[in-house]
């Protein structure tokens, strides 16, 4: 059963066409990230889910009822705010008494709840603090703690992890993912970063200009991307873009690029892609853990193509070594375990996972 | 080696030095003007103040700025309840609480309409309610006199001319404009977050306005209080052309007790009228003074 289906949604602020045409839909339990770069429109949708901007067309169903001007209180949702949103002058314990006092729930009942959301998130010592009080990890759970209380249809999280530093941010993003096993609500959840979205998701919506760019599980979104846009922005560093040429020598097709000593390289293509190719130039999209370093175990393997390249900076990062090569004119970015990373100005021999690599159309810069 | 090292401690010794000298010079100038700016404000002050406690043969003697040689408390009840002003001998105390039955309920009513106003035209936008804005701005810029005839006009058609209730609506309407703005602008820097989280909490116009913009509003609250207060209190013009005789307020009856008719100048008495009838507004700072506190939305955000 879906417990959200968003159908055709439009939104226009004056001339400017915010969203164009959005359709989304979300599985009982299921948790849903949005994910883009700002400006994308991601989090105008969820402010549209949550009723706080008015629908300028389309349809939102929350369960199977039809929401479009139905209040934000009266929609069965739950939001967590990027600034958390805490009512400053009331303490935790008031802050998530809040909207069980203004829906006129007992006050025995609003005591019950406080206390098992309290437990379910540890925050029961801070209960009679005021939110300044308190650091931001611990207003972060206060403000999920104030959603939880709810028991909603829908969770929406509009950037909750944001404002926090890199390591709370990463044991939030466990918390968080923790919490939704736990309690198994339908989750939508916003955000600029592409990890949070990969690691939380069941599945992720990749927007850009407006536009539902790829909405599909973490894999799927991660490696076989609708787009050139989405294998950019999924993964990091990002995917390479390589413009290349199909060749067939001998009815075994392959792509070629020049390489920067004047020669080609020719890599062998596999199951049939070359046929769906519209052109013969294409764009050959190569993620940077599958460059790896030439070796008896995988130069003569099904699948992998072999060529080598100069390069030009390595920077370790301990668990693994960025090196950026050159291909032709083109920088490449591969990701190599320390044993096997190249040398500055070495003409490292490489071994491509041909299995994994991605062909986009230049023209529509679709995968084929 | 070591000297060099030396060498460069001292030199930064004397830098340092120079600066210190520098700060110091810099301290005393700034402490010398405002010692010598709040002289300015405080000598006609106590002149007054001295003067109401001296004997008005004394102050003919000796002029009006000089040390009093005697001290009598006699000018204070005299000024309150005795002295003559337009004829009538009752003392100040009639105007003074005209004053008071003007300003409080100026003050308060004037203060809650502008935290309304604020609240809508910051968190309630609507179409237009930056044209409607603008033009309440107008009213901060514009001088009393020029609504001065409107009002005699207005206040006569509907009955409150000469009255105390009469200076109430012209005092709340024409303190709107400052209320709103204050408001207003105070309004904008909470977070529009706290507003969505409170609506789908399930909070509506009321409830967000008294459980959340209202808590948070003490420091702006106590700012329009004194700022409305005092403006209402020491205000002349409206009291003296709008109310006649018994009706004006404090301010117009000083007036015409400096002016009334007897041969001698009370100076004595006048010290003492002045000073009661600035006592309201120095109260008023003296108690708010302390609330003037920020950072209330800190934890609001982040």
């Amino acid at each position: 059963m879906a417990s959200l289906t968003i159908r055709n949604l439009r939104k226009s602020f004056g001339v400017v066409e915010v969203l164009k045409g959005v359709d989304l839909e979300a599985n009982t339990g299921e948790f849903i990230a949005l994910v883009g770069p700002s400006g994308c429109g991601k989090s105008t949708l969820l402010a549209m889910i949550a009723g706080l901007e008015t629908v300028t067309s389309g349809e939102i169903y929350i369960g199977d009822r039809l929401v479009n001007s139905v209040q934000p209180k009266d929609r069965d949702i739950a939001m967590v705010f990027q600034s958390y949103a805490l009512y400053p002058t009331m303490t935790v314990k008031e802050n998530m008494a809040f909207g069980m006092e203004s829906r006129g729930v007992p006050k025995a009942e609003q005591e019950k709840t406080i206390a098992r959301v309290a437990a379910l998130l540890q925050i029961e010592p801070f209960l009679k603090r005021k939110p300044g009080q308190l650091s931001g990890g611990q207003r972060q759970r206060v403000a999920m703690g104030r959603a939880l209380v709810r028991d909603p249809a829908l969770f929406l999280f509009d950037e909750p992890l944001s404002n926090l530093d890199a390591k709370l941010r990463v044991d939030m993003r466990t918390e968080i993912k923790k919490l939704h096993q736990r309690i198994g609500k339908t989750t939508i959840y916003v955000t600029h970063d592409q990890v949070e979205a990969m690691t939380l998701a069941s599945r992720i919506a990749v927007m850009h200009q407006g536009e539902v760019q790829q909405f599909a599980d973490p894999d799927t979104v991660y490696n076989r991307p609708a787009n050139i846009f989405v294998a950019g922005f999924m993964g990091s560093p990002s995917m390479n873009f390589i413009d290349a040429e199909i060749t067939s020598s001998g009815g075994a097709p392959a792509v070629n690029f020049p390489l920067s000593g004047g020669g080609v390289a020719s890599l062998p293509l596999h199951n049939g892609v070359a046929d769906r190719a519209q052109s013969k130039k294409v764009i050959l999209g190569i993620r940077p853990e599958h460059l790896s370093r030439q070796s008896a175990s995988n130069s003569g393997k099904q699948g992998f193509a072999t060529m080598s390249a100069p390069v030009e900076v390595v920077e370790p990062t301990g668990a693994e070594t960025m090196a950026v090569l050159k291909f032709g004119d083109r920088e490449v970015v591969g990701r190599f375990s320390p044993d096997e990373a190249p040398r500055t100005g070495e003409d490292m021999p490489l071994a491509v996972d041909m299995t994994r690599a991605c062909l986009f159309d230049p023209a529509t810069t679709r995968l084929i | 080696m070591a000297d060099a090292v030396y060498g460069t401690a001292a030199v930064e010794d004397r830098e340092a030095g120079i600066a210190s000298r520098r700060r110091l010079i810099s301290r005393i100038v700034i402490y010398g003007l405002l010692g010598l700016i709040s002289i300015v404000y405080i000598v006609p002050f106590l002149v007054v103040f001295l003067n109401s406690f001296r004997t008005n043969i004394e102050i003919g003697a000796n002029g009006l700025i000089s040390l009093p040689q005697s001290f009598r408390l006699d000018a204070w009840p005299q000024a309150w309840s005795d002295f003559c002003i337009g004829g009538q001998c009752n003392g100040v105390a009639r105007y003074f609480w005209n004053s008071v039955a003007m300003v409080i309920p100026a003050t308060i009513i004037s203060t809650a309409l502008g935290a309304i106003n604020g609240y809508i035209l910051s968190k309630w936008k609507f179409p237009g309610s930056e044209i409607v804005f603008g033009c309440m701005l107008l009213g901060v810029f514009m001088p009393g006199q020029i609504a001065l005839l409107p009002w005699a006009f207005t206040l006569g058609q509907i009955g409150l001319a000469n009255s105390v209730y009469g200076l109430i609506l012209v005092h709340c309407i024409q303190g709107l404009s400052f209320t709103t703005l204050f408001f207003r602008n105070y309004y904008v820097s909470i977070p529009d977050d706290l507003l969505k989280a409170a609506r789908i909490d399930g909070a509506g116009f009321w409830r967000i306005f008294w459980k959340i913009m209202i808590p948070l509003s003490p420091p702006i609250i106590i700012v329009t209080v004194i700022w409305q207060f005092t403006g209402i209190w020491n205000e002349y013009l409206f009291g003296v052309v709008l109310n006649s005789g018994s009706n004006q307020p404090i301010t117009a009856a000083l007036v015409a007790l400096s002016m009334s008719g007897t041969t001698v100048r009370t100076y004595d008495v006048m010290s003492a009228a002045v000073l009661i009838g600035a006592l309201p507004p120095l109260l008023v700072y003296f108690f708010g003074g302390k609330y003037f506190v920020r950072g209330l939305t800190q934890g609001a955000i982040k």
